[in-house]
């Protein structure tokens, strides 16, 4: 890692862990809640980095994952809350299950949508994609035992057992923070790693790849799945976030926006996502308060990015030629 | 040359794309250690024939047998991790690695399994350091570090047949290795083939015929997809039907006097 | 025996509108190789388009006949100004693009017309109902939506199969080199199939118009339901669009009416209901995931 990077990874890390009491001191508590809600997108922004900037997958549907991972929470605090059963199973808002439970079931999802999708490639797998997302959507607005189409409202965050209470909305950021750093580390390695190598190779040349004796599927499969997961997290500390758990969490434009960060942030490069989520997540608060019909301008905005811009803040930042990292 | 079962057998392989009939029961043994070369003018099907070979083209008839066994309906990476190793005649290299990272993902497609999701793989011996012999041995021991995009055209030949000797495999086959060299690259290309021969089965389809007689145990001359000749480099030459094929050919050197 | 004949024919008309949205969406994906996210809004601005233009002239057929050249016009300007550039470029690029495409158009129509949904009656001439089966009144604007969508059928199969155009086009779409040089002008051939295509889902639009609400984000909704259609039917080839788009059709439409019915048989009501509604909405999507098991690239999936 160059020396520059190094800076500006420390920068951003600092920045982010004086947050709290800057924004206290400074009497605008308000950016703690913003800022959470931009590290929970950074999370999934990041997640889907994997299979899109190192994978070369271009899923629009990863908001599905998102979505499930919330509903895991939302779903068993319905039944806590009903005092009822789920398949059996009791309800529950204990942080250390519904946590990782809703990692685990999102990646379970990944791992049957995946297979299907996975069989097929460029146009097709973009359209797959989206669709399955959107068959997710359908799904969880039909089910009118779960709020349908108006979702559920949650009263109160996960607890952990009296250890800490994220009810507070500093310990809550500094949870997500948490989170969000052991996610990015576990995807360093990752992306190092043997199993990161084929990955990157199959984005770079799946023809040779597979020439080479690399059985391509299982490794993206695989991938995609660790992605689903990622994002199941992500959306189970929405759902916290905003103590709200609704199908508008899973919808296609909500996949497309976090495809934005990626790219905005840059591609392949981990960290570049969390800059994408801060930067469009903040544009959008600015934006909102000059005019209602923001979205005019965000859609021109992205168009004008993509053709000219092709690597990303992060990138920008860094002083890099364009095109995502290489190695 | 012993006797022995063939390493590579092709049977009455048969391919049609629309109206045109690219490979026509073509039949091949390659012999354990064989060198064999296949030539032919441009649109004889030699790629789609090793296209074949190697699973990405589905034949509409015929056998293939690679070591007593079929392999006719296998997938590519199946065949690839059976020991069938393939160079492509267009450059097909991984542009955003280094040439080192090329051959070590080469090695590390035949080093079992690769769910390993935390150990780094720039600093795995087991990988590193049989990708840099492997790049010592084909010239480009200095040139590891260099992302393997901005290697010059002769220097990403030889990457592709570092990759492709990296994965350890008993048969070899070479879709024009020496296309776009030069002559003192395809000397070189030519002398480290030479000393692959014996150790390694080699199928080699090439245009150079200086390079084709210096090398090749056999030759196959394949003409519209059809083989109109096989046997020692001497005999092709003098086969006057091979000739006739080549009258008027420019090739890549013309048949030899 | 009589409601089943109703469904059918609802089943035929939602399959012959998602026709006209696949037909020319999958021309754009087998020959210029683009995935156009947009095509929604084309269907958006047809409704509009038509409901306005129906509302000032009072004659649903010269709001048509203004409406569908006036949506093929923005196509090509689309065409034009943003996408040309994109056809080279990978699938990502076009999806960012053709997705802040979608934004724009959401938004600039909500500035034009507002938010609240418009609505639209069918033309007096077929607001009433045809008994085609003695006893099954059926209403004659949907009959008209199947006359009109089989026409287009036959009319885009004569074009591609039987027409020096056509022939242009499935040339294209293989060989794009090829045909440059041969002398055609191949960037004029694509703005033609990407304004045809336009032309098409306006179609689509405005005659949908009458039957849901013509609002912001209509476009969306009946994409995705494209996008399975062309996914099934294989991506460049009409013939599947048809029969992609029939079989997505009546899948959905059996599916909603049919599999509630079909739980209450052995589960409790309210569980039946549930599962059957949860189900319903699914149906097409297990239908698509039924079809890529066997076969990835579709039904008929273009060759090449």
């Amino acid at each position: 890692m160059g020396r520059r990077e190094r800076i500006v990874q420390l920068v951003g890390l600092a920045f982010l862990l004086l947050l709290p009491p800057l924004a206290t001191a400074t009497g605008q508590p308000f950016y703690i809640s913003l800022f959470t809600r931009i590290l929970v997108f950074a999370l999934a922004a990041v997640s889907l980095d994997l299979i899109l900037g190192f994978g070369g997958m271009v899923s629009f549907g990863h908001a599905a994952f998102v979505g499930i991972g919330a509903y895991v929470v939302g779903i068993l605090f319905f039944h806590q809350f009903e005092n009822s059963t789920f398949l059996g199973l009791p309800g529950t808002v204990n942080g250390l299950v519904v946590l990782p439970l809703a990692a685990a079931v999102s990646a379970l999802c990944a791992l049957v949508i995946g297979a299907i999708c996975l069989r097929t490639r460029g146009i097709g797998f973009i359209m797959i994609t989206l669709a399955f997302a959107q068959m997710f959507f359908y799904l969880f607005v039909s089910l009118r035992r779960y709020g349908g189409d108006d979702g559920i409202a949650l009263w109160g965050r996960s607890e952990f057992g009296g250890v800490i209470d994220i009810n507070d909305n500093v310990t809550f950021y500094y949870l997500v923070l948490a989170i969000l750093l052991g996610f990015l580390v576990m995807c360093r390695r990752l992306v190092r790693s043997r199993f990161g190598m084929v990955v990157r190779g199959a984005r770079d040349n799946e023809r040779r790849m597979r020439a080479l004796g690399f059985p391509i599927y299982r490794y993206k499969l695989a991938a995609f799945v660790i992605a689903g997961a990622g994002a199941g997290l992500a959306g189970a500390l929405l759902a916290n976030a905003t103590e709200y758990v609704g199908p508008a969490y899973m919808t296609w434009s909500r996949s497309g926006e976090i495809i934005v960060m990626v790219v905005l942030g840059g591609m392949g490069t981990l960290v570049g996502p969390v800059f994408g989520a801060a930067a469009l997540l903040l544009l959008e608060d600015v934006l909102a308060e000059y005019t209602e019909h923001w979205q005019i301008v965000l859609g021109p905005l992205l168009l004008i990015v993509v053709l000219f811009a092709r690597r990303g803040l992060y990138g920008l930042i860094l002083g890099r030629p364009g095109g995502p990292l290489r190695r | 040359m012993i006797a022995s079962a063939p390493l590579l057998r092709v049977d009455g392989l048969h391919k049609r794309f629309g109206g045109l009939t690219a490979t026509d029961a073509v039949s091949l043994a390659l012999a354990p250690g064989e060198l064999h070369a296949v030539i032919g003018p441009n649109g004889a099907g030699k790629t789609t024939l090793i296209g074949q070979l190697t699973g990405e083209i589905r034949p509409d008839a015929g056998r293939i047998g690679f070591a007593g066994e079929d392999i006719t309906r296998l997938a590519v990476d199946v065949r690839a991790r059976r020991g069938l190793a393939r160079s492509f005649q267009v450059t097909s290299i991984f542009a955003g690695f280094t040439a080192l990272d090329n051959v070590a993902l080469a090695v590390q497609a035949h080093a079992g399994h690769s769910f390993q999701f935390w150990a780094d793989a720039g600093r795995d011996a087991a990988l590193r350091e049989p990708a840099l012999a492997m790049l010592d041995r084909v010239g480009l021991g200095a040139r590891g570090d260099v992302p393997a995009g901005n290697l010059a055209h002769g220097e990403q030949r030889q990457l592709e047949i570092a990759m492709a000797l990296a994965t350890g495999p008993s048969l070899l086959l070479l879709d024009e290795p020496m296309a776009g060299m030069g002559r003192e690259e395809s000397s070189g290309m030519v002398d480290l083939l030479a000393g692959l021969k014996g150790d390694l089965t080699i199928l080699l389809v090439e245009h150079d015929m200086d390079a084709v007689f210096a090398l090749a145990d056999r030759v196959t001359v394949l003409v519209y997809g059809r083989v109109i000749a096989t046997g020692p480099p001497a005999a092709i030459r003098a086969d006057p039907a091979v000739r006739a094929a080549y009258l008027g050919e420019t090739g890549g050197g013309g048949v030899g006097p | 025996m009589l409601l089943l004949i109703e469904q059918l024919l609802n089943g035929v008309q939602l399959g012959v509108m998602l026709f006209l949205m696949a037909a020319g969406l999958t021309l754009v994906f087998g020959i210029m190789n683009m995935i156009n996210l947009a095509h929604g809004s084309f269907y958006m601005i047809g409704a509009y388009l038509t409901a306005t233009f129906t509302g000032l002239f009072d004659s649903f057929l010269i709001a048509l006949l203004l409406a569908l050249p006036l949506a093929a016009l923005v196509g090509l300007v689309v065409e034009v100004i943003a996408l040309r550039t994109l056809y080279r470029r990978d699938h990502l690029d076009q999806v960012l693009a053709t997705f802040g495409l979608i934004l724009f158009f959401n938004e600039l129509v909500r500035i034009i017309w507002g938010p609240v949904p418009v609505f639209m009656n069918p033309p007096a001439l077929l607001s009433g109902t045809v008994e085609i089966v003695p006893g099954a009144p059926y209403p004659a604007f949907r009959l008209a939506i199947i006359g009109v969508g089989i026409a287009v059928a036959v009319f885009l199969w004569v074009l591609i199969a039987r027409t020096r155009t056509g022939m242009l086009i499935r040339a294209g779409a293989t060989n794009r080199e090829m045909v440059e040089a041969l002398g055609v002008n191949v960037a004029l051939l694509y703005s033609l199939v990407f304004a045809l295509g336009a032309a098409l889902a306006a179609l689509a639009g405005a005659m949908a118009g009458p039957i849901l609400a013509v609002q912001v984000g209509m476009g969306e909704q009946i994409l995705i339901l494209t996008f399975v259609v062309i996914v099934i039917g294989g991506i460049g080839s009409i013939r599947g669009a048809f029969i992609g788009a029939l079989l997505v059709g009546l899948v959905d439409t059996f599916g909603r009416v049919l599999l509630p019915s079909a739980f209450k048989l052995f589960l409790d009501p309210s569980t039946a209901d549930g599962v059957g509604a949860s189900l319903s909405s699914m149906s097409i999507y297990i239908l698509m995931a039924a079809v890529l098991f066997f076969r990835p690239r579709g039904l008929f999936p273009a060759p090449g």
